[in-house]
């Protein structure tokens, strides 16, 4: 007997799209086709896409160091909620994931919380300061594949010369939070907006001088290198630049850039709306929508950044970078993007999943393919009430999403399935 | 109204109502005894996490005058200094019975999260480079009392615009009441974006100077350095500074208005900020009368 | 709804000379007289009530007008009205001051008068001249000077019209049954 059936999605598959049943046992996918038998467990997908779980490339899960805000065993809940089989932590924690012990430390309580797989991105330069290099071979040998010192760049170019060329050597990739420091040392997007509400600006240019030098070094060094949330229209045409040349370049979009723009911050400027990179135009947000279809950008990202409340209700200049999103990234993505079932999934699994080496995610269904699996029902109409996380700093609580995560099943195991839950499709 | 945060959302006759009553109280500041019992009983309190004599002393005058109380909050003296945060803070003053408060703070936005916090009445005293609503109201008397209206003067506003609430407020009041505004200063210490202003740029002082109606300098915030800005402050003067030169070729009726405090040889010439056109005293009379006029629109009648 | 006039303008004129001569006969002349009206319909009926005193006497009687917005005692029951004018012509201490109103009705109005007459000097003595008095007083008040009593009841409405500031002029009764 099967462990688990899914009866009745439309499974997104290597090469089609059809309303097949999947079974289930011993953690892989054995049988695809038309009736199956019973199960120990059946989830009902009729209406709802079956594709591969989604990999989040860019998590702060916040421990070690700061759990109050999040913890790893509350963003696996929220991850598994918005139908994720593995998340990337980021390592700007406290230590930061800068040596091997904090990777470890990381991935070992992720699989104690054993809900989905937590993987660890490393820093490429110790205690994220931009000084000195991280211990990255301890880190690489710890299984760290992916190196950012995110909520930071890497400012100084001759440092990032020498993290292309290492971690090059090694074949890892390096990820850049393009803002630069001096240019970005404002609380919103530099525009109208901020013109009108007299708050310091982070101009576009912050995030494309840093891209546009890096994308030098890169040919230089031809080290991976992967454009951490694109926020500009300008970066875009450099990325696709890149790629036309060749390059070993990736770029990721977060859920609230493909979204918000600016003007979401007028009004009573709820810092909600403040994150790093910033919100920006109406036309940078069709820029990136269109780079996401046609592939110029690869992947979603949520950047799933919680604040406790006390620390976002404070004005906006004072308040901390970052939304939450892990839950809602995938209706968020499916209500503003408009992507075909094969574009989604390629945006939300299979590229994330390329980029963070996680061999076991991100892969269409298939027979002897590890059930990593998602059931997301790209129809159904929700408001989110409440939230997984610890924090509450997500825009998205409260608003219409059109998008829901059925279920998600990770190692053939149901880690979500919102049919028990009340505030769910 | 509830709350006054700022003035793009003022309409004229909010506007016109406001400063008609505005000239209803410097009567009574000009009377023998310049109270009158219009808010006895009500409590106003002045939270000023950004010090500023003035600015309080101006409230808390007006408050006075029309009987409130005042409760007085300052940094310096608060728990703010033991790590309290702004909400637990004014949510405290609010549980000590405040009727109104009146919110300055360094960061844009806060006055609008305190009303979201307490849900009382507010004023804002100045929040970061935002807004200064008050002061535009106080300003627009001085310049009504000068000229008799706003309508069609041509008004210049001069200096470190991209910093100051006080141009914002400005030019979205004197705008609606009719004014034809026009901003001077170097492209650094201009908004980088100035869509729905209500007004002209222009970096070049000498070529507006002849048909203005009223010189608007703001303070050069030396504190700043200007150093990153513009390259020196003898420079902006000759550049940007109201000079004995600049003054004579006003026309004769131009008048001269500075929110304060001035900094002479920077933005004003010593001679010219004593010149009798210089209404800077009047304003900071008027100052008080405007804000009268804003306690007791907010305080005064069934539906605050 | 009725509607019925009770006086006229021709009324209204008759009524002011009457408490022209009331006034000069009841103060010995008009040396010492400054009229103040009560804003919004007070404040025209003073300066023709000055005008007529000035007319009588050959002397020029000073008049103003006294706002009561700040001194009424339901500011946080009634809707917020924009301010009158106050203008206090001359120092009223040793002065008689004439208070004039259109309608006498609770006296709350007279009271918030005498209230901020107090912080603008202190005349000798203060008297009331009003056009109507329509009765149904809540406070110790009684006018000096009445163009006209009119017995009304609670659910009525008086409404004076002046040419100074409406279409046309005097005063009526109006009620809802």
């Amino acid at each position: 007997m099967l462990d688990l059936v899914l009866r009745g999605g439309r499974v997104v598959t290597a090469s089609s799209v059809d309303v097949v049943d999947v079974g289930i046992a011993g953690g892989e996918i054995v049988a695809l086709g038309g009736h199956m038998g019973e199960a120990a467990t059946e989830i009902d997908c009729s209406g709802a896409l079956v594709g591969p779980g989604f990999v989040d490339v860019h998590t702060h899960v916040r421990e070690p160091g700061q759990e109050w805000k999040e913890d790893i065993a509350s963003a696996s809940r929220a991850a598994v909620a918005g139908g994720y089989t593995a998340i990337v932590a980021m390592p700007n924690t406290d230590p930061a994931i800068d040596s091997g012990p904090v990777a470890r430390f990381v991935v070992e309580r992720g699989s104690d919380v054993g809900l989905l797989h937590v993987a660890a991105a490393g820093a490429i330069t110790a205690g994220r300061e931009g000084t000195r290099l991280a211990h990255l071979d301890d880190l690489w040998d710890a299984g760290v594949r992916m190196f950012t010192d995110d909520g930071d760049a890497v400012a100084d170019a001759a440092m990032m010369r020498r993290a292309l060329e290492y971690i090059g050597d090694r074949g890892g990739v390096l990820a850049q939070h393009a803002v630069d420091p001096s240019l970005g040392a404002g609380a919103m997007h530099e525009g109208w907006v901020s013109s009108r509400l007299g708050l310091a600006g982070i101009p576009a240019v912050a995030e494309t001088t840093v891209v546009a030098r890096d994308l030098l070094l890169v040919a230089e060094t031809g080290c991976r290198y992967h454009v951490q949330h694109v926020a500009a229209a300008g970066t875009i045409e450099l990325i696709a630049a890149a790629k036309d040349r060749g390059l070993p370049v990736t770029a990721e979009v977060t859920p609230h850039h493909l979204t918000f723009d600016h003007t979401a911050v007028l009004g009573t400027t709820d810092p909600v709306y403040k994150m790093m990179p910033p919100l920006r135009e109406p036309d940078d947000v069709a820029a990136v929508r269109d780079a996401l279809r046609a592939g110029v950008i690869d992947m979603v990202a949520t950047d799933h950044a919680p604040h406790a409340d006390h620390e976002k209700d404070v004005p906006f200049e004072e308040a901390p970078n970052g939304v939450t999103g892990l839950e809602w990234a995938a209706a968020a993505v499916n209500a503003a993007a408009e992507l075909d079932e094969r574009t989604f999934f390629a945006a939300m699994s299979v590229a994330p999943a390329r980029l963070a080496g996680l061999v076991d995610h991100g892969r269409y269904p298939a027979v002897g393919v590890p059930a990593n699996l998602v059931v997301f029902d790209p129809a159904t109409t929700w408001v989110p009430s409440r939230t997984m996380s610890r924090s509450q700093n997500s825009p998205y609580l409260g608003r219409p999403l059109t998008g829901a995560v059925r279920a998600t099943v990770v190692g053939g195991e149901v880690v979500w399935d919102a049919g028990g839950h009340d505030d769910a499709a | 109204m509830r709350t006054l945060l700022g003035t793009e959302d003022l309409d004229r006759s909010s506007l016109d109502g406001l400063l008609d009553d505005a000239e209803a109280f410097l009567e009574v500041l000009d009377r023998p005894i310049p109270k009158v019992p219009a808010l006895r009983g009500r409590t106003v309190a002045t939270m000023f996490f950004e010090p500023s004599t003035r600015t309080r002393l101006s409230f808390e005058r007006a408050a006075k005058a029309l009987s409130a109380d005042t409760l007085s909050f300052s940094p310096g003296t608060s728990s703010l200094s033991k790590g309290e945060s702004l909400k637990d803070t004014v949510q405290t003053i609010a549980a000590m019975g405040a009727d109104l408060m009146v919110v300055r703070h360094r960061a844009v936005g806060a006055p609008a999260r305190v009303a979201e916090w307490t849900g009382l009445p507010v004023v804002n005293g100045g929040d970061g480079a935002h807004q200064h609503p008050t002061q535009a109201l106080l300003d627009a008397l001085t310049i009504r009392r000068a000229k008799g209206a706003l309508d069609g003067l041509r008004i210049a506003i001069v200096g470190d615009i991209a910093h100051s609430r006080v141009a914002r407020s400005d030019v979205f009041a004197f705008a609606t009441l009719g004014a034809d505004v026009v901003l001077v200063a170097p492209r650094t210490l201009l908004p980088v974006d100035l869509t729905g202003w209500p007004c002209e740029v222009s970096t070049d002082l000498d070529a507006v100077l002849s048909d203005l109606d009223v010189v608007y300098l703001l303070r050069v915030q030396t504190e700043r350095g200007g150093a990153s800005v513009f390259p020196s402050l003898r420079e902006y003067l000759r550049r940007f500074g109201l000079t004995r030169d600049r003054f004579a070729r006003l026309r004769p009726d131009a008048v001269v208005l500075h929110p304060g405090p001035m900094n002479r040889g920077v933005e004003i010439e010593a001679a010219v900020a004593d010149d009798p056109r210089a209404l800077v005293l009047d304003q900071v009379t008027n100052g008080v009368a405007a804000r009268m006029a804003v306690l007791f629109h907010l305080l005064g009648g069934a539906d605050a | 709804m009725t509607r019925r006039r009770v006086l006229d303008e021709a009324d209204i004129r008759r009524a002011i000379r009457r408490i022209a001569h009331e006034v000069i006969e009841r103060n010995r002349g008009a040396d010492d007289v400054v009229v103040l009206g009560i804003p919004t319909r007070g404040v025209p009926l003073a300066t023709r009530l000055a005008a007529a005193v000035s007319d009588i006497e050959g002397t020029p009687t000073p008049v103003g007008s006294i706002d009561i917005g700040l001194h009424r005692d339901d500011i946080d029951r009634r809707p917020r009205v924009p301010l009158g004018p106050t203008y206090v012509p001359e120092p009223l201490d040793h002065k008689t001051v004439v208070l004039v109103d259109d309608v006498l009705y609770t006296g709350r109005t007279v009271r918030a008068a005498l209230d901020a007459l107090a912080d603008l000097g202190r005349p000798d003595r203060v008297q009331l001249a009003v056009l109507v008095d329509r009765g149904h007083r809540e406070l110790p008040i009684r006018p000096d000077f009445v163009g006209k009593n009119l017995p009304t009841a609670p659910d009525e409405r008086v409404t004076v019209r002046l040419r100074e500031g409406d279409e046309d002029e005097g005063v009526w009764i109006e009620d809802d049954r």
